[in-house]
Order: C-alpha cells, then structure tokens, then sequence
C-alpha cells in the first residue's frame, strides 16, 4: 500500500520528492543511454516492468487480517540494477496514482523512495551480498525480493511516522505503530514476492537463456 | 527435483500463502475484515493527528469498487500479457534456431 494523495503534509511531500528526484533522474539518464546501445535489453525492461505492473495490482490478503500489495521490484533490481529500476517503479507508481486513485502524486516523491528507489537498492544489495556469500542463485534471487518487499514497507512505516509522530511517544511510537499496521501484514506477502520472482525467474532462464545470460552473467549456468 | 516440479511447488506455496488468511482469520464482531493496510493507516493518522485534514484529492477516482476491481485487473493482465509475451517471444526464438532444444513447456 501506498500513501494515500494528500497525507503526507506539504513540506514532508516536498522533502521527499526533492530526494527522489535525483535518483529518478539520474535512473532515466542511464536507461535512456542502455536502450541504446543495447535494443535487446527493452524486452527485458519492458518484462521487468510488466512484472512489476502485475505484483503491485495484486491485493493478497495476509493472515493479519488485512491485504495489502507486493511490489515486484526485486526482478527488475536484479536484471537492471536499482537505478533503471528506481524509474520503472516510479512509472507504476504514477499509473496507479493517475488511473487507480492508489497512491497520490504528492506523495509519488515519497513513494517513488520507498518502492522504486529504497525496494530496488535494497534487493540489489541482498542480491550481490547473497551472491558474494556464494548463495545458490535462485536463493539469492528470493531473499533480494523478499527484504527488498519488506523494506519498501518498512521506509514507506518511518516516512509516516517521521510525517506523523505521536504526541505522547513520538517518532518511536508513530513507528511501531506504523510498522505494525504495514510491516506485520506485509510478511506472508514478501514471502509470496520471493517465490514468484523466482518462478519468473526460472521462466526466464529456462525460455530464454542466452538472453538473460547477457544481462546478467551470474545466472548464466543453465538450471540444474 | 526438476525444474517442472520447483516451479509447481512456487506457484503453489504463492496461492497457498494468499489462502490460508482466507481461512483462518475469523472477523470480529463490527469490523470489516480484509480492509487494505493503507485505510488502517489513515485511520492511525486520524488517531495521532485528529485535526490533520488531507490538502490534496485524487485528480480521479474510480466512481465505485467494481470499476477500481477492473482497474487493478486490467494493470495485472496488461503486466502479465506482456512479460508471458516476452517469454514466448524468446522460447520461439530460441527454438526456431535450435529445434533440439524444444523439450516441452518449463522444460
């Protein structure tokens, strides 16, 4: 979930959008020069955007009682890195804010840093880590989407709880507070995040091997 | 294991993990159930900050809750759409030069 249009007051909106805004830009500089000088790699932009398209459309609910979206940055972070992702992420956030009422556009600074920026650096961080650690791929690949889906809700937590402090407790009780509605339900569903990214994953390696060895040589060896 | 297999066993875990709330959480008395997370959290803005007045609607809403549903639907379809014809694009070029390959579907 998404903060909604209009509650994030004027200047946490603005402070959010003035630090998004650097990464979307540069992100859109880089995409901009990958598409081309390498055409191939928009089929799999536009798969990792699709991907991300579907995952963030999906209401799951969770055992908390209540249902909230994955994200599907954790494939294209993967793929791309988090800089193109940062862009794509901040597409589906802008479809969902204008089309969906899901999201604002005053708050798409804010979201844009917890989903597209804060979700793609994390799962691209937990990818290169697992992998340094000599983690088999696919379990790299799961545990880069899993946190990657929990951060982003973990930030998008402290954004409104650093927007909203609770007058008796503070920022720490806004955020335990925050944490507990969007972190706690937001478990089962980064697990479910992990499991589809990699089956796409799989999909991926299994139909379209050489393509994706390209992209990225660590999942080059061909599934056992 | 092979490859089939994992694959079955992700899609399955995926629809079991989005099932099982569906059938072990009981609603209470009073309160809707399922609600999404981000109307609890204005809910929780309203309880930190009761005089906090959102300064900025939605330029568009979907009028009601069946054309929200066709939205969502129509993001997800077009999402998958596209990424299911990115992976056919790929197998049928990569089996039309090298017809060995073809060894069924998640083969």
């Amino acid at each position: 979930m998404h903060i909604m249009e209009g509650y994030l007051p004027l200047e946490h909106a603005l402070g959010w959008s003035a630090i998004s805004a650097p990464f979307v830009g540069v992100g859109a500089w880089r995409l901009a020069r990958r598409t081309k000088d390498d055409p191939e790699s928009r089929l799999f932009l536009g798969a990792s955007g699709g991907f991300s398209f579907v995952l963030s459309a999906l209401k799951l609910p969770s055992v908390t009682g209540s249902c909230s979206h994955p994200t599907g940055t954790g494939l294209g972070a993967v793929l791309f890195g988090p800089w193109t992702m940062g862009v794509l992420g901040t597409v589906v956030l802008l479809f969902q804010a204008l089309f969906l009422a899901h999201g604002g556009l005053t708050t798409l600074g804010a979201n844009a840093f917890s989903m597209a920026i804060a979700g793609s650096w994390i799962a691209w961080t937990v990818w290169r880590a697992a992998l340094a650690c000599r983690v088999p791929s696919s379990v790299a690949v799961f545990l880069a989407a899993l946190l990657s889906d929990l951060g982003t809700y973990v930030v998008a937590s402290l954004q409104l709880a650093f927007a909203f402090p609770d007058p008796v407790s503070g920022f720490t009780g806004s955020a335990l507070k925050f944490l507990g509605i969007f972190a706690a339900t937001q478990v089962p569903l980064a697990v479910s995040e992990g499991l589809l990214t990699v089956l796409v994953l799989n999909l991926l390696r299994s139909h379209a091997t050489e393509q994706i060895a390209r992209i990225v040589p660590a999942l080059k060896e061909a599934r056992p | 294991m092979n490859r089939r297999s994992i694959d079955i066993l992700l899609v399955a875990g995926t629809l079991a993990l989005a099932a099982i709330p569906l059938f072990s959480v009981r609603s209470v008395e009073g309160e809707e159930i399922f609600s999404g997370s981000d109307g609890q959290a204005q809910a929780a803005i309203g309880a930190i900050r009761p005089d906090y007045e959102p300064w900025f609607a939605p330029l568009w809403e979907p009028p009601s809750g069946e054309i929200e549903s066709l939205l969502f639907g129509l993001q997800a379809a077009s999402g998958a759409g596209f990424l299911f014809y990115c992976l056919g694009y790929w197998r049928g070029r990569n089996v039309g030069r090298n017809p060995s390959s073809r060894s069924g579907v998640g083969g």
